[in-house]
């Protein structure tokens, strides 16, 4: 299954690239999420944990980035095993192009999934992977941006860029 | 009422299935009882580089884990294919090693790699989940297209491209000569859906280890208990046949999915040895899609020649069979000797050539399901003969009737000596039925309501009462296919027949006792038959190939003859009179022409208190026999079905369907409609709803209910079943055997029917209303 999809991101392609390459802020995009380490040259370790259908798993695995091109593209790549559960793999070609002073990030997702998830979830699989993707670029573009303008107390939600340069 | 042959008496066995007392293998309870559970291999193809067992070692209640290495180490000798199939170019077929735990590599997505054994079922699942197995993934080929692909992985070492064997039968050359001169020629690529067999009860063992005598008991969910034992004993080493008991208690279902001895039983049994435990394994429902054998998943191309009048002249066959990861007990003969030998149909067709090639695939090993190949070939005959006759322009019945086989004995170019029959009438009392003349008026009367209707027929054979041993045995099977029985008569009269046959769920119980009571004159219940203890019954064959009828009735017909035989010996001897004064009936032996009679019990009295007996007489009234079929059997019929399509929705209705059976003597017509409607639904299953899907990597995608379909009451209409039988002549109750022709006919009526109403002969079973709908569609489209 490959989903593809943009998203207009307000800041340059420097900040967003540095972005991604940070394991708080994968860690915080990545749906459910609840540890993260590494770097981004020996890859990160992640723990996930997700509902899919039926199954509930804790997923362990590795967030790898590859085919890097500073403030251009990368591949990223994602692979848990859940137990009795079985696996799930995730990639995301991701290319990034400059739009005034913003950013467009256009993504091409594919997802794979294998054992007890693939044999009771299958028919949900592709919903499932869709609403990840979007999440996980929704929560790229809150990370970076911050919240919308007049959400409330500034410091503490503020973005990932603002915290990093105020 | 007589209870005898043809009574419609209530199954004996119901009262405890009916009232839950049923028996089952998860039912027993062993006093030193552990759990196995199976740990599985989520990848369709991968090399296993370790095993990590310490996480799981340490868990509550595990007692051991122990993979495939150790399995082999012990001696434990790979699952074998048991008839041998030979290649065109004379070459045998490539068997690829099978352990019980995959050792190097697992091959499809349920591939078991270890076997956890512990305290409780809950505990033995949770170790097995945390074994931390690191597998090496490997390409997959998950469909007979890619396993053929140039580039395919290899699945096995010695089967290069995946080919299991590239088979043929019949005459080429004549064929295609037939083929060449033909006035009209259909041509056809048929896709036979890949099926799960779902029997309501899963598969099950419990094994127990006797260390005092070296002695192993295996409970299990076996439709041949000897058939296992056997295997069990000379290929896996598991223990010798004397020191191995296997019993099949109440089986819940089999459809030939209990023929098989799987990775499951040998490993606990093998368990029981290491951790002198009584090991029980039971399967869920998921694991049962993972590990079952599938069924079907054909792909065919044909040709048919007819000539200027409508007669076949020639039929060219060209099919590629999946077997999935494996050659699982009796696979290669299921699209071989089970499904080419068939493909006369009930025709007459002078030339026939069909080549099969076996393909590896990585998904689950694919064996015999209800009818194994006939159903495969009923369905490829029934859909060229139906197709033949639109293009053709002429009625489906007319073109069928004037190539009907009409004189027997009929010896086709497949092997096959159909011995009885008569096919036109099956038909004519199938079309009465249905009223098959009035169907203009019916589609008239649906097409004014917007609806398509649509009528199909099948008149479908198959070859039953597998099977004569020495014909089987030139044919590459490594077992002969005789049964056996020996009927005891116990010294108060009441009789026990001990037989090889398997009863899970035909109705044994009541049957054999009916032609044990059509014999004597005693009622049915002091008649117990006993079945499915390697320790009771001396040896038998099982139950598959709808064989316990013809073949297993008959060697209890046999062994009566003995005991009759004996019984008049003694009464004249008593009765002071010759033997051919004597008759048996009402449960006594008579005097012709006298009040002089003994009693039931007076005989059975005489024969084990020995007091006065013939001179010579051994006492004792107990006599065996093995019955050797000298023939197939050949059941055949005309199935008609009439489908509604809405052509807003795609969705099927079937509104009516006729059964016309030959099936030959029938013992109990209750018990046969009942096997014809289960047979039935099972086709209606795998015309309309039923397929095991795979994703491109070897995954399962239908393992669970949720997606795979099954038949439910309200897909099925009010069955018609008929009968109109000959006599089957070539064994001594002239049956043909009953269990798997719902299941063979109906695919192709349905689909005659359907495409029939919507106009496009271009559909694939199962009928979904997605495809149905786009079929309409596409047929729309290009009317335009």
């Amino acid at each position: 299954m490959d989903l593809i999809g943009s998203r207009t991101i307000a800041a340059s392609t420097d900040v967003v690239w540095q972005a991604i390459l940070s394991a708080d802020v994968l860690q915080a995009c990545v749906p459910g999420c609840t540890e993260m380490s590494g770097s981004p040259e020996d890859g990160f370790e992640a723990t996930v944990v997700q509902k899919v259908g039926p199954v509930k798993a804790t997923f362990k695995g590795v967030v790898t980035l590859s085919n890097m091109v500073p403030r251009t593209s990368l591949m990223l790549s994602g692979e848990g095993k859940g137990g009795a559960a079985g696996f799930a793999r995730g990639g995301a070609k991701v290319h990034l192009e400059a739009e005034g002073s913003g950013t467009v990030l256009h993504y091409n997702v594919e997802a794979k999934v294998g054992g007890k998830l693939a044999q009771l979830g299958s028919r949900i699989i592709d919903g499932f992977a869709r609403k990840m993707a979007d999440q996980f670029f929704e929560n790229l573009q809150k990370q970076i941006e911050g919240p919308s303008e007049g959400d409330g107390n500034e410091t503490a939600k503020k973005g990932w860029f603002k915290k990093l340069v105020s | 009422m007589s209870q005898g042959i043809g009574a419609p008496v209530k199954r004996k066995e119901d009262k405890r299935f009916t009232t839950g007392k049923g028996k089952y293998t998860d039912d027993i309870r062993m006093e030193n009882q552990a759990y196995a559970a199976f740990v599985r291999s989520p990848f369709a193809h991968a090399r296993v580089r370790n095993i990590d067992t310490s996480a799981a070692m340490v868990m509550d209640g595990v007692i051991a884990i122990h993979n495939g290495a150790e399995l082999t180490g012990d001696g434990i000798g790979n699952i074998i294919c048991g008839w041998a199939i030979t290649s065109k170019d004379g070459s045998p077929m490539n068997m690829g090693a099978w352990s019980a735990l995959a050792t190097e590599k697992t091959r499809y997505v349920g591939d078991a790699v270890a076997i956890v054994i512990a305290e409780t079922k809950a505990q033995a699942r949770a170790a097995a989940e945390a074994v931390d197995v690191d597998y090496e993934e490997l390409p997959v080929a998950a469909t007979i297209a890619a396993a053929l692909a140039d580039d395919a992985p290899q699945i096995h070492e010695n089967a290069a491209g995946n080919i299991v064997y590239d088979w043929e039968i019949g005459e080429r050359d004549a064929t295609d000569k037939a083929l060449a001169n033909a006035a009209h020629v259909t041509e056809m690529d048929i896709t036979n859906n890949r099926l799960s067999p779902n029997p309501m009860e899963p598969r099950s063992a419990i094994a127990t280890f006797d260390e005092a005598e070296d002695h192993y008991t295996l409970y299990t969910t076996s439709q041949n208990p000897h058939v296992a034992r056997l295997v069990l004993s000379a290929f896996y080493q598991v223990a010798p046949e004397h020191k191995l008991r296997v019993i099949a208690p109440d089986v819940g279902g089999g459809f030939g999915s209990k023929i098989y001895i799987y990775p499951e039983e040998i490993a606990c049994l093998w368990a029981s040895m290491k951790t002198n435990r009584s090991v029980k394994w039971t399967s869920d429902r998921t694991e049962a899609f993972l590990t079952d054998a599938h069924g079907r998943d054909h792909l065919t191309k044909a040709r048919m020649g007819f000539d200027a009048e409508g007669r076949i002249v020639g039929f060219k066959v060209s099919t590629k069979a999946n077997f999935g990861a494996y050659m699982s007990l009796f696979s290669s003969a299921v699209p071989t000797y089970l499904y080419a030998t068939l493909l006369s149909g009930t025709y007459n067709i002078p030339n026939i050539y069909c080549e099969v090639l076996g393909v590896y695939t990585n998904t689950v090993p694919v064996d015999a399901y209800r009818g194994a190949g006939r159903p495969e070939a009923s369905y490829l005959v029934e859909r060229m003969m139906e197709t033949a006759a639109r293009e053709l322009g002429k009625d489906p019945a007319e073109l069928r009737n004037i190539n009907f086989i009409r004189e027997f004995p009929h010896q086709t170019p497949v092997i096959m000596n159909y011995d009885s029959g008569d096919f036109e009438g099956n038909m004519r009392q199938a079309m009465e039925a249905a009223d098959w003349a009035g169907f203009a008026a019916r589609k008239a009367e649906s097409r004014a309501r917007g609806k398509l209707r649509g009528i199909g027929m099948s008149c479908y054979i198959e070859a039953c009462g597998i099977a004569p041993s020495a014909a089987v045995g030139s044919l590459g099977a490594g077992v002969g296919l005789w049964e056996s029985a020996e009927v005891r008569m116990n010294p108060v009269g009441t009789i026990e027949v001990l037989t090889g046959s398997h009863s899970h769920g035909q109705g044994h119980e009541t049957t054999f006792a009916q032609v044990v009571a059509d014999r004597f004159g005693v009622p049915i219940d002091s008649v117990q038959i006993v079945h499915g203890d390697t320790d009771k019954v001396q040896f038998g064959m099982g139950t598959y190939g709808s064989r316990s009828g013809p073949v297993g009735m008959s060697a209890i017909v046999k062994a009566l003859d003995k005991v009759e035989a004996k019984i008049r010996k003694l009464a004249a001897h008593l009765l002071e009179v010759s033997e051919a004064d004597i008759v048996i009936e009402d449960a006594q032996a008579k005097v012709v022409g006298t009040n002089k009679s003994l009693a039931w019990h007076e005989i059975g009295l005489a024969a084990y208190t020995g007091h006065n007996l013939p001179e010579g007489m051994e006492p004792g009234l107990k006599e065996g026999a093995f019955y050797d079929p000298m023939n197939f059997t050949f059941p055949m019929g005309c199935f008609i079905c009439e489908v509604e399509v809405d052509p807003q929705t795609g969705k099927t209705e079937i509104v009516s369907f006729v059964a016309s059976d030959d099936f030959g003597t029938i013992i109990n017509p209750m018990i046969v409609e009942g096997q014809v409607h289960g047979g039935i639904a099972q086709g209606v299953g795998q015309a309309m709803l039923e397929e095991v899907r795979y994703s491109e990597d070897g995954q399962q995608l239908s393992a669970s209910y949720m997606d795979y379909a099954m038949p439910r009451a309200d897909d099925l209409p009010n069955f018609e079943v008929l009968h109109h039988g000959t006599t089957c002549t070539t064994n001594p109750l002239g049956m043909k055997g009953c269990g798997e022709a719902g299941a063979i006919g109906t695919p192709p009526a349905v689909i005659n029917a359907i495409t029939s109403a919507i106009g496009n002969n271009d559909l694939n079973m199962p009928t979904t209303p997605a495809k149905v709908w786009a079929a309409i569609n596409a047929a729309r489209i290009a009317a335009e």
